[in-house]
């Protein structure tokens, strides 16, 4: 008898590991998709990394460091879709690469901030005492400051670039994941698998990484995601004031900065990459809502 | 086997110190049955976690099997005893499949062959190798229970530790767990430490049993005692005769 990949995914009576791992992430999935606002988050974001894979092929043949100074400043038009900014270079293909430089500090952010607040965090819940303290403190001083004046602070301090931006982003992003990881880690940390573990005669590290963090992970990519719209602005916001990606990597904060003198008399230069900043932001923001309603314990049964 | 002297266990300080259990002393024989029952806040449950060395402040006197267990525990200390937890619904990590339950303790002892100790832990409790790759939300409340019980298990413990493992299942299933229990005991000749508020259960699997009340040991009695009432003070008489009177009312 044969089985359709559906109906063995959904299979209740998973025959091995990787059955049942699969299906669980295969009702996941169906629960993303049947929920309208996550499914465009996710086309969203799918489409920015598909233009960032495939740019050169987008761009057809136009290059977004070209400079054509007899064409600066023109309007849209069947050469330059989207017109071309102060130097004549073209605005469309601009964006378009632009979609790997905001993808690149995406991914660097997450891939920085997530173990940092996930470390820090669930060492503080669970061990307590004086190691929660210190801990806590040192994020509450981070946390008290602005968000972007911090990160304005070390990216003057590091120098402009984006991986200093990344950097900087970075140093000021992680608090509230280590105080998510916290509080998650002190109601499972008291739960009682964790007892039977410790019981079994586990390490603490074994604890926290086998058996906390995967339960502290889900809020943190919920959080990560709703935050990326954060984060992708933060780093537009560097880049508007010269501190994060230079010249003539095409950034789209860069971009909106340099448009912004002629905003009036020539609007498309600032305006198409703050679309672009748009509509990612609000694919991250859907996508985010999306997954908190699919992790949500209370709504899993 | 496992010998208690003068076990006091408080939580908070100062003002708010609750004293929640005040100078217990037990001592159970290798390959006994032993109870503990009492009423909600009797202290019964505290002694049985003071026991596993999961209540961070007894002062106590503690063997097991001649060696003392009062400091930190070593991997070696834990794997003289396992605990099975009231709640099934609570005890299984949500995110890991049977499997990877019953895996993690191999794992951290090092035993080698975890496929067929899994396997063959899964059949002792009368669960089927469809069970083995579910999640805790895939189980009923029974199946979980088992998981738990086949867990505490695999490590070839000699002493179990039941903290009410009946009482939150339903009552059909209850039967088939304390059958389980039982039918475990005897062929792994473990020695059983079962903590219950049900007279019923505790007289059906323990040959002797203590009686707590306001966190002290009012008295030890064997079974066969318990049943026939011949108990020495008022409060066991009183328990005895609000269950019968609860059976009573049922016929």
């Amino acid at each position: 008898m044969t089985v359709s990949l559906a109906e063995w995914l959904m299979d209740d009576r998973p025959a091995s590991r990787r059955q049942a791992v699969l299906g669980n992430l295969y009702r996941g999935m169906r629960a993303i998709i049947a929920n309208p606002a996550a499914l465009a988050g996710l086309i969203i974001i799918l489409l920015l990394v598909a233009v960032a894979i495939f740019a050169p092929v987008l761009a057809l043949g136009r290059s977004p460091f070209a400079q054509d100074l007899a064409q600066r400043l023109a309007a849209p038009s069947a050469v330059h879709w989207l017109g071309t900014d102060e130097l004549g270079r073209d605005i469309y293909a601009r964006t378009l690469y632009g979609a790997r430089v905001t993808l690149t500090i995406v991914f660097l952010v997450s891939i920085i901030v997530a173990p940092i607040g996930l470390a820090v965090g669930t060492l503080a819940g669970y061990l307590g005492g004086w190691v929660d303290r210190v801990l806590m403190r040192i994020t509450d001083v981070f946390l008290a400051f602005p968000r972007l004046v911090l990160a304005l602070a070390f990216a003057a301090a590091l120098g402009p670039g984006i991986e200093n931006a990344v950097i900087a982003i970075s140093l000021t992003a992680w608090p509230p994941y280590a105080r998510i990881a916290r509080a998650e880690t002190i109601t499972i940390a008291g739960s009682d698998f964790i007892q039977v573990v410790v019981l079994q005669g586990a390490s603490t590290l074994r604890i926290l990484f086998r058996h906390v963090v995967p339960l502290c992970l889900s809020s943190v990519i919920v959080r990560l995601t709703l935050d990326m719209a954060g984060i992708i602005l933060t780093a537009a916001g560097l880049g508007f004031l010269g501190l994060g990606a230079q010249p003539p990597t095409p950034e789209w904060g860069a971009m909106v900065s340099a448009g912004r003198e002629v905003i009036l008399d020539q609007w498309w230069v600032a305006t198409i990459p703050g679309i672009a900043i748009f509509i990612v932001s609000l694919g991250f923001n859907l996508l985010g809502d999306g997954l908190r309603d699919v992790f949500d314990p209370k709504a899993e049964r | 086997m496992i010998d208690i002297a003068d076990l006091s266990v408080t939580f908070g300080s100062g003002n708010r110190v609750v004293h929640a259990v005040r100078g217990v002393s037990l001592s159970v024989e290798e390959g006994e049955s032993f109870g503990i029952v009492g009423e909600s806040g009797s202290g019964k449950s505290t002694v049985l976690k003071a026991i596993a060395g999961l209540v961070p402040n007894s002062n106590t006197h503690l063997t097991v099997q001649g060696r003392p267990a009062s400091g930190k525990r070593t991997k070696a200390d834990r794997r003289l005893m396992q605990f099975v937890f009231q709640d099934p619904y609570a005890s299984l990590h949500p995110r890991q499949t049977v499997d990877e339950a019953l895996r993690e303790p191999l794992a951290i002892h090092g035993l080698d062959d975890p496929e067929n100790r899994i396997a063959q832990a899964l059949s002792e409790v009368g669960l089927g190798v469809e069970h083995r790759f579910r999640y805790p939300h895939q189980l009923s409340g029974g199946q979980r229970q088992r998981v738990a019980i086949a867990r505490a298990l695999i490590l070839r413990p000699p002493v179990l530790l039941l903290d009410e493992p009946t009482s939150a299942l339903d009552v059909s299933v209850q039967a088939e767990i304390l059958n389980l229990i039982s039918r475990l005991k005897q062929a792994n000749r473990l020695t059983i430490i079962l903590v219950s508020h049900d007279l019923g259960v505790v007289a059906h699997l323990c040959n002797r049993i203590a009686i707590m009340q306001f966190g002290k040991l009012v008295e030890v009695v064997s079974a066969a005692d318990l049943r026939s009432g011949n108990v020495t003070s008022d409060y066991t008489r009183a328990l005895i005769e609000a269950s019968r009177g609860f059976v009573r009312a049922v016929d």
